[in-house]
């Protein structure tokens, strides 16, 4: 049997996996994509200590992180959308408006 | 869950996921992150979370990457700027994702042994991770939480249409 800690550790190469993607990659799409990884990995730690302390808790919490993540790739597209029809660029460096 | 099972389904959900991010056109990305989604629904099967299993795949890989796919096919994207172009950040990012990884595998695996609990082998009754035991904890426990989420959804509603629609004059 395989214990709760590689699948810990499998969460948390997902993890950096995703944080590494969101640094390294300039289009906006795959950035989000790489933020939905990181959440996915929370969401398999939250899921293991669930069934490790025999806790529906954590179970619970993964229903209230993917809402918040259906809510934010709603949002974000939609932010997204709105960029390409101005700018006519996903690059998030040639997206800097906000920036001083 | 058998080794035999976790460390293929473990290494090929790895490398989709370095597929994400290492693929340049977004549409490989947006499939890459298809399967590994699926597969880690396969995982939380395996960790008697059927309810939180079948949301992932439905919410997931059926509504939000579904909306990935339409964006990238609307926008009609061009491939990334290729990593060699940008060496330093992506040397940078890797070498703190490595430092982060090994600060925090290490104490799992040499550190104080045994993550707490009753272990995975324990038997669980089979209402555990079921949609009716997990509906309860929602409405009773969790009743105020759930509540605040229904108006994160409406804001989120109202925030896509509002941002994507055209400016009218």
């Amino acid at each position: 049997m395989v214990p709760a800690t590689y699948f810990i550790a499998l969460s948390v190469i997902l993890f950096v996996i995703g944080a590494v993607g969101f640094l390294v990659r300039r289009n906006l799409i795959v950035m989000f994509m790489s933020i939905e990884l990181m959440l996915n990995a929370a969401n398999l730690a939250f899921v293991t200590f669930a069934r490790q302390q025999l806790n529906l808790d954590g179970q619970v919490i993964v229903f209230f992180v993917m809402t918040v993540a259906a809510a934010e790739v709603a949002v974000g597209l939609a932010i997204i959308i709105a960029l390409f029809r101005h700018r006519e660029t996903l690059n998030a460096d040639e997206v800097r408006m906000l920036r001083w | 869950m058998s080794p035999y099972v976790f460390f293929p389904l473990a290494a090929t959900i790895i490398a989709f996921a370095l597929g994400v991010v290492l693929n340049r056109h977004p549409i490989r990305s947006a499939l890459c992150l298809a399967v590994t989604l699926f597969l880690l629904a396969v995982v939380f099967v395996f960790l008697d979370a059927h309810l939180v299993a079948a949301l992932q795949i439905i919410v997931y890989a059926g509504a939000i990457l579904v909306l990935f796919l339409f964006v990238i096919m609307l926008l009609n994207l061009e491939a990334d700027v290729p990593l060699k172009r940008r060496r330093n950040m992506t040397l940078a990012a890797s070498t703190v994702g490595v430092i982060f990884a090994a600060a925090t595998l290490r104490p799992l695996f040499f550190g104080a042994g045994e993550l707490p609990g009753i272990g995975l082998e324990a038997p669980v009754d089979a209402a555990f991770g079921s949609a009716e035991a997990i509906g309860h904890r929602l409405f009773t426990h969790f009743v105020l939480p759930f509540e605040i989420t229904s108006v994160l959804l409406l804001v989120a509603v109202l925030g896509a249409v509002v941002l994507a629609k055209k400016r009218m004059g």
